[in-house]
């Protein structure tokens, strides 16, 4: 177990350094650099070379990166040159809202997809044939065309709930869920189909063990046997499930928030790529990638917690 | 999936390529054209699919569009296939730290998130639609290198291929011939689903205005425009969203097939759901046996299983239930406990426990306090994640209850009872040996305190030593607690340590049943006696091992007279109609028409069609 977490930090950190240098060599060998984007379309060669040396870009790129890396591990993302804005600062303002969207959509997709694939693995028949549609629907129909229906359906013909923007927790509890709901939803669809399929197929491979067989004959009740051993026997396949879903959320997040407005990370993303706004959204990466580690490590833990072989190593 | 089932997805992905590549030939409209007159029309005679905010023509924009999200999707598929089956196949052969360098790198690339990279790609490259595709191809190709490097490590590991590489077979050899057709499978599946994954994300990132610049259509600024008019015109939404959506769906699904095809088959066994009490009328005579089966018949799926069977145990009793593997030993202490595999009932007969018919009755209150069992596979039947005092105590809740305390208590006592060690309990079952895990499995099973066990093979797997050790400890608790066991086994000489009587299967008939030394030493059936003589024993040591030749009848193919019949040396004409049962000394049945040829004194005879 320690070996597992040790070679998981080690892999963390590593992908950190990897994206970081990754977006800095690219910035390298693209074409154009930070000064003329600053600069725009009409500018004096001498105010070209004055900005230059002082973003530092004369200095060889390992060096660039090198600062850039001493000033990260301080909290330090470097400024905007599109928008002067500290990039950290804009990320600390943002991820709020993108935490809140990512948060409630793993515990949507979590408990609304093992809840239908334990239903369908124990009742079968016309349950499991709904999951199989849900989880075809989840599966082919783009989050942001699935975002764009319900906001037609929910906002437009009844107005039900609110079609774009965030409402801050702090602001109004429930304006901040009303303001969620749609977003959620659409973000959670998928992967509680993928969830559900999962969860299905591992209760079903637990179900016909035979400890099973063995805990039926000797009187452990059929609630039990579901819900106590089964469900802990196959929650150990779908726990690993959570680390993709979260790196497919947080893609998500992408999409959605920019369908319904929502001023997070995904939508500073999408808002840097349009500017050419390298150094922003190269800050928004090495957040993304920061937060999917982290939740890798969890879920390896708790891997590791579900299941006795893994823990004794 | 069936063929003709997957046979939908790939025609319709025919006549979307045919549809879109085809587009300036078979368009009713340019792409551009705009029809000022009819803006936002919904469909209509001239506009199948309506017409946009500028009056232009849906269907023509939608076939227009696909170009561009097809060729993009190539490009991801493509780029998946060179990168992932290379690196694959490449890793396959790496050893040592290569290896686990890959690896390293395979994990990393697991936990990146791949829009916002792609993101940045396009940042820097200012929306260069080829180099954003290339590098989402390069971020999603991990998943297949692990797939192929898994594939070629195998293929490398089977000792045929060690063999020719050792005298000189190049590598190509080996990867063209014998791992590439391997992989194809998985490869194929892969692609399917990732080539619908690009189509979604190239939606997506033209959706976002990352694509293809205004006015030229793809099928994500489709999207775009739509949403601009969602509320004067929402119909817009739904054309390119079901052709794309429909696309998506149809790789998935001929992923799925072709992986339906390829794939090893593994039977998946669907969960049985609870039972209901049977809705049968019970037919039991009366009886003094504590169990009395009486002309049961099980069938699975359809197909008799066994029949007409008749089987007694007295209270304290243990009776053997004897034959080769395949003969429907198991299948019968199933339903005894109403645990027959899904598909499986009892068609006939009664099974009268204690006074009550088991297949008119909910076995709910039988289960464990009345009747109890252990495996075959003590680990198996043990739940690796919860500990042993969590499994023994969670049955000694259900049948006694009490305190925290108490219950732990009664454990340690269980445990004391089968001669396990205290420290024992805090171990999961992949920290017990066979022998630990079968006595585990008797505390488990003497929680309730039955009446009767059924013991299905319970030292098969297990080393001879312990076998004894297990078996003085079954005949120990047995006499301690008067309860009785249906000892299911193939092996003779624990029924005859062990068992008073015994009943002989074979093919789903009990063809014989005698005390067991009447069995052994005077057998009435062919059957029986070839058993006996197909066991190992020390005064026929020299001689030739004998065997009965053939093998069990499945239960499909079944003859109509005996079943034994095709393998039998004694076989006469009359054997291929219904055998009754025969009962030539006191309590010794015999359903073979010829047992006389094996009985030297006769003795008197009865004949029985019921039971044997």
């Amino acid at each position: 177990m320690a070996r597992l977490i040790l070679y998981r930090l080690l892999i963390s950190v590593a992908l950190v350094f990897a994206i970081s240098l990754a977006t800095f060599l690219l910035q390298a060998a693209a074409p154009g650099d930070i000064a003329r984007t600053i600069l725009g379309d009409h500018f004096s060669p001498e105010a070209y070379q004055r900005l230059h040396h002082e973003l530092g870009l004369d200095d060889p790129i390992l060096l660039q990166y090198w600062h850039w890396l001493t000033q990260a591990i301080q909290g330090d993302l470097g400024t905007s040159p599109i928008s002067g804005l500290p990039v950290a600062g804009e990320i600390a303002n943002r991820l709020p809202v993108t935490a809140s969207l990512v948060i409630c959509a793993t515990i949507a997709t979590a408990v609304g997809g093992v809840a239908l694939g334990v239903l369908s693995a124990v009742r079968g028949g016309r349950v499991g044939r709904a999951v199989d549609v849900l989880s075809l629907i989840g599966y082919a129909l783009p989050s942001f065309w699935l975002a764009l229906t319900m906001v037609t359906l929910f906002s437009v013909t009844v107005e039900l709930l609110p079609a774009t923007g965030y409402v801050p927790l702090a602001t109004s509890p429930a304006g901040w869920a009303r303001s969620l709901v749609l977003p959620v939803t659409t973000l959670a669809l998928p992967g509680i189909a993928l969830f559900a399929k999962q969860t299905r197929d591992a209760m079903l491979e637990a179900l016909s063990r035979d400890f099973v067989t063995a805990l039926r004959a000797n009187g452990i009740p059929e609630r039990s046997i579901v819900f106590r051993h089964a469900l802990r026997n196959a929650s150990i396949p779908v726990v690993t499930l959570v680390g993709l879903t979260l790196v497919s959320l947080l893609s998500g997040t992408v999409f959605v928030e920019a369908v319904f407005a929502m001023p997070g990370l995904g939508g500073l993303a999408v808002q840097a790529t349009s500017q050419h706004d390298i150094r922003m959204i190269q800050g928004v990466v090495v957040v993304f990638t920061l937060v999917v580690v982290t939740v890798n490590l969890v879920v390896d833990l708790a891997y590791g917690w579900l299941n006795p072989k893994v823990r004794a190593r | 999936m069936s063929r003709k089932l997957a046979a939908a997805p790939l025609g319709y992905l025919i006549v979307l390529v045919l549809a879109c590549v085809l587009a300036p030939v078979l368009a009713p409209y340019s792409p551009n054209a705009t029809d000022l007159d009819n803006v936002l029309s919904g469909p209509t005679v001239q506009h199948p699919l309506g017409t946009d905010g500028l009056g232009r023509d849906v269907l023509t924009r939608l076939m227009y569009g696909g170009q561009v999200s097809l060729v993009n999707a190539a490009i991801v598929v493509l780029t998946v296939l060179l990168a992932g089956v290379t690196s694959g196949i490449a890793a396959g052969f790496l050893d040592g730290w290569l290896d686990k360098a890959f690896n390293w790198v395979v994990d990393m690339m697991l936990a990146i998130p791949v829009i916002v990279t792609l993101l940045v790609v396009l940042a820097v490259f200012g929306g260069n639609q080829t180099v954003a595709m290339i590098s989402l191809g390069i971020l999603i190709s991990p998943g297949l290198a692990r797939v192929t490097r898994g594939t070629t490590f195998a293929v490398r590991q089977e000792l045929y291929i060690a063999a020719a590489r050792v005298s000189g077979l190049p590598n190509r050899h080996i990867v063209v011939r014998h791992v590439l057709p391997r992989v194809a499978g998985p490869v194929i599946v892969q692609l399917s689903v990732l080539a619908g994954g690009a189509l979604l994300i190239d939606a997506g990132l033209s959706y976002l205005g990352f694509g293809a610049q205004p006015p030229d259509p793809t099928w994500g600024t489709m999207i775009a425009e739509a949403s601009a008019v969602i509320d004067r015109q929402p119909w817009l939404l739904i054309p390119p969203g079901v052709v794309l959506g429909l696309a998506i769906l149809a790789f998935g699904m001929l992923g799925d097939y072709v992986r339906d095809v390829t794939a090893e088959r593994t039977e998946r066994v669907p969960a049985r759901p609870p039972r209901r009490p049977r809705r049968r009328i019970s037919t039991a005579a009366p009886t003094t046996a504590l169990l009395s089966i009486q002309d049961v018949s099980i069938a699975l799926a359809g197909t008799t299983v066994a029949e007409n069977l008749c089987l007694e145990i007295d209270t304290g009793q243990t009776v053997g239930l004897v034959g080769e593997s395949g003969c429907g030993k198991t299948i019968t202490g199933r339903a005894i406990l109403d645990l027959l595999p899904a598909g499986g009932t009892v068609t006939r007969g009664s099974m009268v426990f204690n006074g009550t018919d088991l297949t008119t009755t909910d076995l709910r209150a039988v289960r464990g306090s009345e009747i109890a069992m252990i495996s075959q596979d003590p680990v198996a039947a043990l739940d690796p994640v919860f500990t042993v005092a969590q499994q023994v105590g969670e049955l000694v809740r259900r049948h006694h209850g009490g305190s925290r305390r108490e219950v732990r208590a009664r454990v340690l006592d269980l445990l004391r009872d089968v001669d396990l060690d205290e420290k024992v309990a805090a171990r999961y079952p992949h920290q017990l040996s066979g022998g630990m895990a079968q006595r585990v499995g008797i505390a488990m099973a003497l929680a309730g305190e039955p009446r009767l066990l059924i013991a299905d093979e319970p030292t098969t797997a297990l080393d001879v030593t312990v076998q004894a050790e297990v078996l003085r400890l079954l005949r120990r608790l047995q006499a301690d607690r008067g309860m009785a066991i249906l000892l299911i086994t193939h092996d003779w000489a624990i029924v005859a340590e062990m068992c008073q009587r015994a009943y002989v299967m074979y093919a789903g008939h009990i063809v014989e049943s005698a005390p067991v030394r009447d069995l052994v030493d005077r057998p009435l059936h062919p059957y029986t006696a070839g058993l006996l003589g197909a066991r190992p024993t020390r005064d026929r040591r020299g001689r030739r091992l004998a065997a009965i030749p053939g093998v069990v009848p499945r239960p499909s193919a079944w003859p109509s007279g005996c079943h034994f019949a095709e393998r039998c040396a004694l076989a006469t004409p009359e054997c291929a109609d219904p055998v009754p049962v025969f009962e030539p000394e006191p309590a010794h049945q015999t359903r073979c028409v010829n047992h006389v040829l094996l009985s030297e004194g006769g003795g008197h005879e009865r004949t029985s069609a019921e039971c044997a």
